[in-house]
């Protein structure tokens, strides 16, 4: 697939994309406050002093909001800032009661970083491409206001209050919506694998404002861009890039300019509004904060923060293809997410040790088992299926007798069903149900002879160079051992037997 | 740098104080003059002078992620939250409706 462009009357567009996501900083504590910020209480109850902004009120900022926005800026190889100040932005509404929010605009606590989205030539991006990240930085979230439970009034709750958030801006380095998907995707993937946000995008835990901007392609000036704010989905950003687009070219197309705009995203029809506001409701007369000195970070902390940071997805998917001999898209499946690879990887333990094999020998066998097999199996079970039965044992004593030809590819299918069903143990399974293959020599051996001797006609014409025949000779064998003998076994005693 | 009778406006209107054009006005040459105050503070010559953010040698503290580990600045204290509200109901404050 060729280059994102909209056609237009005039000749084709093209689409700038940059993004700012707003991740919810994994934390017990509130960014300046001791109060909790579990989701889901009842309202108002996680909230201090400090988040309702009663007068004498202090903020101290919680190590670990900063530890996480640190470890965050790292994994995208991003400039660490050891000075970094608070500020405080100016606007009145009803969910903010300290009137400003405390962020950070002059002197962000990451600086210039990337992350690299992934090759998909289905969607259009032919090749890894770099996105550059501006910034990050950390700043409280806001309260929360309910419109509809009373006629009159709107309800406020601020337990979200005080909440840290990093907001992560993106240079504009997005030129379709697949790529910004694919950005959100592998921002996302990146904040789970560092463990700084939950990246739990219904319970908004991760929200995009999307600024789009449309040029003729083959210019190099940008065009007026709009920024559609608080969008929750992959999905949905994709979507606010196709709207938004299609709707600038043929706005500038109608000889109308794009104004720089707030605007919001209606999910129930994919397009977009303008959100009504006031003209100076963007003055925000920063300043910075004087209840908070700078945050200067100590060497010890950033090495902390370093030495705390696991495998990062694009070095694992390096090694799962490099060291453990995966293919292309087994590693990139199995990286996606990180309770994939904790799984895989658990498996692929204990399978390497039951069987007494170096991890890399069994990687296919264990990959295309956690990836394809063991899903189908759970998937078409349903209900029936009990997950916690799904343990990394138990399908490694599966694989393990797999691996040692002593159940088929088909009983392994057989004995994980009933694992699932029953929580049974492999071993027995596979002796109390029969779901065994015979390797024993002997009596494969017996059936041959007896089949060989059956069919003399037959053997004659393969003899004669009818090979296409071996394979009814181990048809017959299969069935005459009721499909349970080893198929490794049963080939090589035919091929000694018939020369 | 000084500032004109709509500029006060704009201010106080940011500030959600409401103030009459004749309280503008007289807001104007009070602002200006604190201005001009400040101002010759650029007459120091400050080059190679570092800012300073603290009168006294300080660093910025942090607090352990504990919940609640001192209740002066943790939550579960919802009564004392909404003591002051002009209206609470059903544990929320009450504002009159906003909406976009």
């Amino acid at each position: 697939m060729s280059k994102y462009t909209i056609q237009g009357a005039t000749g084709e567009w093209e689409v700038v994309i940059g993004l700012e996501v707003h991740a919810q900083v994994t934390s017990n504590a509130k960014l300046f406050s001791g109060a909790s910020t579990a989701f889901g209480a009842e309202p108002n109850c996680n909230v201090s002093l400090v988040d309702a902004a009663m007068p004498g009120m202090l903020p101290v900022p919680n190590r670990e909001c900063i530890r996480q926005a640190v470890r965050t800026g790292m994994a995208i190889k991003a400039q660490i800032n050891k000075y970094s100040r608070f500020d405080r932005k100016n606007y009145f509404y009803a969910d903010l009661p300290q009137g400003y929010q405390i962020s950070q605009l002059y002197h962000p606590i990451v600086g210039e970083g990337q992350l690299v989205i992934d090759a998909d030539e289905k969607a259009g991006i032919p090749e890894d491409k770099v996105i550059g990240i501006e910034r990050i930085h950390v700043e409280q979230d806001a309260g929360k206001l309910m419109h509809d439970q009373h006629p009159t009034m709107s309800y406020v709750d601020l337990n979200r209050s005080g909440v840290a958030l990093m907001e992560i801006v993106s240079r504009p380095d997005m030129t379709s919506p697949a790529e910004a998907g694919a950005y959100v995707r592998k921002l996302r993937s990146i904040l789970r694998y560092v463990g700084s946000c939950d990246g739990n995008m219904e319970e908004g835990s991760m929200r995009a404002d999307v600024n789009v901007s449309v040029r003729k392609v083959g210019d190099s000036e940008l065009g007026t861009r709009t920024e559609t704010k608080n969008v929750n989905s992959v999905r949905f950003v994709q979507q606010v890039v196709e709207y938004e687009a299609r709707r600038q070219v043929d706005v500038l197309e109608d000889g109308g300019t794009v104004d720089q705009e707030t605007r919001l995203f209606d999910p129930g029809t994919g397009t977009t509004r303008i959100m009504r506001s006031k003209e100076d409701a963007h003055d925000y007369r920063y300043f910075p904060d004087p209840d908070l000195l700078p945050l200067e970070l100590e060497d010890d902390f950033l090495e902390e923060c370093r030495a705390s940071l696991p495998e990062l997805p694009d070095a694992k998917r390096a090694r799962y293809i490099d060291e453990l001999g995966l293919t292309e898209y087994n590693a990139r499946e199995l990286t996606a997410e990180v309770e994939t690879f904790a799984r895989f990887e658990n498996l692929l333990a204990a399978t390497a040790s039951g069987i007494g094999k170096p991890e890399k020998d069994v990687a296919t066998q264990v990959a295309n088992w956690a990836l394809s097999v063991a899903p189908g199996i759970i998937k078409s079970l349903g209900e029936e299926a009990n997950p916690a039965h799904a343990t990394a044992e138990a399908q490694a004593s599966i694989l393990d007798m797999q691996a040692k030809g002593e159940i088929s590819g088909g009983q392994a299918k057989e004995i994980f069903e009933i694992v699932l069903k029953t929580g049974r143990e492999p071993e027995e399974i596979a002796e109390a149900e029969g779901l065994k293959q015979v390797s024993d020599t002997g009596a494969i051996e017996a059936a041959i002879d007896e089949i060989l001797a059956n069919n003399e006609d037959k053997v004659e014409q393969y003899k004669g160079g009818k090979d296409k025949l071996f394979g009814f000779f181990v048809g017959q064998t299969m069935k005459a051992m009721q499909g349970k003998a080893n198929p490794a076994v049963v080939n090589q005693i035919l091929k000694d037997k018939l020369g | 740098m000084s500032v004109d009778t709509k500029q006060v406006a704009k201010i106080a209107s940011l500030a959600r104080i409401a103030m009459s054009d004749a309280e503008c006005e007289k807001m104007v040459p009070e602002l200006n003059n604190i201005l001009d105050w400040v101002e010759q503070l650029g007459e120091v010559d400050v080059t190679g002078v570092e800012p300073m953010t603290a009168v006294i040698p300080n660093t910025l503290r942090m607090r352990d992620d504990v919940v609640n580990a001192d209740p002066k600045t943790g939550g579960d204290r919802r009564e004392d939250v909404l003591a002051n509200a002009p209206v609470a109901e059903h544990g929320f404050f009450g504002v009159p409706k906003v909406i976009e």
